[in-house]
């Protein structure tokens, strides 16, 4: 795998509609670089969330559908049925996701469909303004928890890795970061995996990515980060909470025994 | 060759015939011979069956198949079609076609699993948010079920637009004689629109969001362009002695049936009256109904609901001539009994 420092093929060369520090514009290029290494743009269709990111199709070149909210699994799941040779995937929001579309991402992850999800966590609703999400942390304020989330009265943050990681069927499952160009990098890593499995017909795929707002956090870009880093990954550790096909170059390779 | 199903399985079994690979459902009754004779059969025709985790996902796993250009549907029963509005919404939004049955229950709420048509106003106003509509077709024998729901595919496809058909538990559970004709395949415009991987081509986009204003509401022109087409092509209706009647009954589905066999009755006992059954509920026939209605002194609207298609007659007629309403509720079919009496009502007190 090489990292592409030039403009990646499968991404317009255009400035995105997201603010500074927002982790969405990261995401998008390491995805698109992704369908560039892995030589799919041209047989890939993405699903798009409602969210911030309901207008990646204006930076993503490849066929696109906008789901409605928290859907996206459902819709993803038809498409892969009809289009088996097509690379399928999910990219979601916390709100999207993990909350009004709990029910499908679950489901989707169960019946071990063949489709890979990129899963934003910036633990905000980013598009409505700032309201709180499933994922807010305890103690945190946004513009519906205004004296901070409170454990007794919105429960804890919700883990949607761990969550999917108690399932049987999915393939691989990782959270990663993108708080700095380290993190950056092995989220690439992970993305570019899940995307791989999926090429090779292996099942679903789950990339977490614990993001950034900084407009709605009321944080400058540099303090977002510093903010994702320090309590961001406490609550949502960084981590593979599954890799089939790692368990299986263990196996083969005789390192388990 | 006649073979004796119920409507359910017929349907089921005729949709199949008809090219649909695609189905996901969730159970509810009084529709489950459906899903669970798309689950016996889709595997052996190499199509897709899921049995999904709500009717909110099978709609909108129907919009995703139906956007990468497979013939998809799915069936449910009251409660679960108003889980379903926000993918038909979607779907109408995004223009791609869609087959929904709606084996209509008693309402509100959980209701009961007897036979209504409590869910007219939701059919044919389109049911969900925003300026849309369903095609909406309503078979009153398992035959015409047969054959309606493999109308719907092409439908769906010509105009890509949801298409629902209204059944009701009556109709579902029933036993009749269904032959499969054999059927001209139907040309269907070309699915340019669909999502397959950008290879060869320009990249695509299936959306219904549109942040600029005269975007949007160009979108929506296009839409209700479509629409005026749709009711200017598409309007079937029946009509039953109509030709000399002073009292013209309008029923749909089961009480389209109850309806004709109260005119035989009545017929017999010199009473002039005639039967109007759309089969089309939107497009619904108002020139043609208003015609028939003003050529006889009143009419009589049978419906197993508080009074839903009644409105649609009223808009109709225009006030020309006096329209009576007689229905049940509660999962109750009115008989064609009832429907005498109500009739000989009319002829002795109103005319
Ligand atoms: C059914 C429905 N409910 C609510 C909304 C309003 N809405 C739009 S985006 C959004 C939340 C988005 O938050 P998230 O998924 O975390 O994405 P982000 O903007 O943070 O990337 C909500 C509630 C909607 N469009 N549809
Ligand atoms: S509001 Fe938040 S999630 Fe949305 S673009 Fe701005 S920083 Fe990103
Ligand atoms: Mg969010």
């Amino acid at each position: 795998m090489q990292t592409t420092k030039s403009h990646p093929k499968s991404l317009f060369p255009v400035s995105t509609h997201y603010c500074a520090g927002c982790g969405h514009g990261i995401v998008h290029r390491m995805i698109a670089e992704t369908f560039d290494e892995l030589g799919i743009q041209d047989r890939t269709i993405g699903v798009a969330p409602v969210g911030c990111s309901v207008l990646m199709y204006n930076y993503i070149d490849v066929d696109t559908i906008e789901a409605a909210h928290g859907r996206a699994p459902a819709t993803a799941t038809g498409l892969k049925r009809v289009r088996p040779d097509c690379i399928v995937f999910t990219y979601q929001g916390d709100g999207d996701l993990a909350s009004i579309g709990t029910a499908e991402i679950i489901h989707a992850a169960n019946r071990g469909e063949n489709f890979t999800t990129v899963f934003i966590n910036n633990a905000i609703y980013g598009m409505t303004g700032g309201q709180m999400a499933p994922t807010t942390l305890i103690g945190q304020k946004t513009e519906t928890s205004p004296y901070g989330r409170k454990s007794e009265n919105e429960g804890y943050p919700l883990r949607a890795c761990e969550m999917l990681a108690t399932l049987e069927a999915p393939y691989y499952i990782e959270r990663v970061s993108v708080a700095t160009p380290a993190k950056i990098r092995k989220a690439k890593k992970a993305i570019f995996k899940a995307f791989k499995y999926q090429v090779e017909g292996r099942g679903f795929t789950f990339v977490e990515v614990v993001s950034t707002c900084p407009t709605n956090w009321g944080m400058s870009p540099t303090d977002a980060m510093k903010w994702s880093e320090e309590y961001m990954e406490k609550a949502f550790p960084l981590g593979v909470f599954r890799d089939r096909g790692a368990e299986k170059d263990k196996t083969e390779t005789g390192a388990d025994k | 060759m006649k073979q004796l199903m119920t409507g359910n399985d017929a349907m089921a079994e005729a949709a199949i015939q008809a090219g649909c690979r695609y189905y996901f459902g969730y159970p509810i009754t009084p529709q489950n011979e459906f899903t669970a004779y798309m689950a016996r059969h889709m595997p052996q025709v190499g199509g897709t069956f899921i049995q999904s985790e709500s009717e909110i996902a099978a709609i909108n796993m129907v919009m995703g198949a139906s956007a990468a250009g497979g013939r998809a549907m799915t069936s449910s029963s009251s409660p679960g079609i108003s889980l379903k509005q926000e993918g038909i919404s979607y779907i109408a939004g995004d223009q791609l076609p869609a087959v929904i049955l709606n084996v209509v229950r008693g309402g509100p709420g959980l209701g009961n699993i007897a036979p209504a048509q409590c869910d007219y106003f939701q059919a044919t106003r389109g049911g969900g948010h925003g300026d849309y509509r369903c095609i909406v077709l309503a078979p009153s024998t398992v035959q015409e079920g047969t054959e309606l729901i493999q109308d719907a595919f092409d439908l769906a496809e010509k105009y890509r637009n949801p298409v629902l058909i209204l059944s009701d538990g009556r109709m579902g559970q029933m036993m009749e004689p269904v032959e499969f004709k054999p059927r001209p395949k139907v040309e269907t415009p070309p699915k340019d629109y669909i999502l397959t991987g950008k290879k060869g081509r320009e990249r695509r986009i299936i959306r219904s969001l549109f942040l600029k204003e005269p975007e949007l509401e160009a979108w929506n022109k296009i839409i209700q362009e479509k629409l005026m087409k749709i009711e200017e092509n598409e309007i079937r209706y029946e009509t039953k002695m109509v030709e000399d009647a002073d009292l013209i009954l309008i029923a749909y589905g089961t009480c389209a049936r109850n309806s004709k066999e109260a005119l035989r009755t009545l017929r017999e006992k010199g009473r002039k009256v005639g039967v109007f059954r759309p089969i089309t509920l939107w497009p619904f026939p108002y020139y043609a109904l208003s015609e028939v209605v003003r050529g006889a002194r009143a009419a009589l609207v049978v419906e197993m609901s508080a009074g839903q298609m009644v409105e649609d007659v009223y808009l109709a007629v225009k006030g020309t001539r006096p329209i009576f309403f007689y229905g049940r509720m509660g999962g109750i079919v009115p008989s064609a009994t009832e429907i005498v009496q109500q009739s000989e009502k009319i002829f002795t007190e109103k005319m």
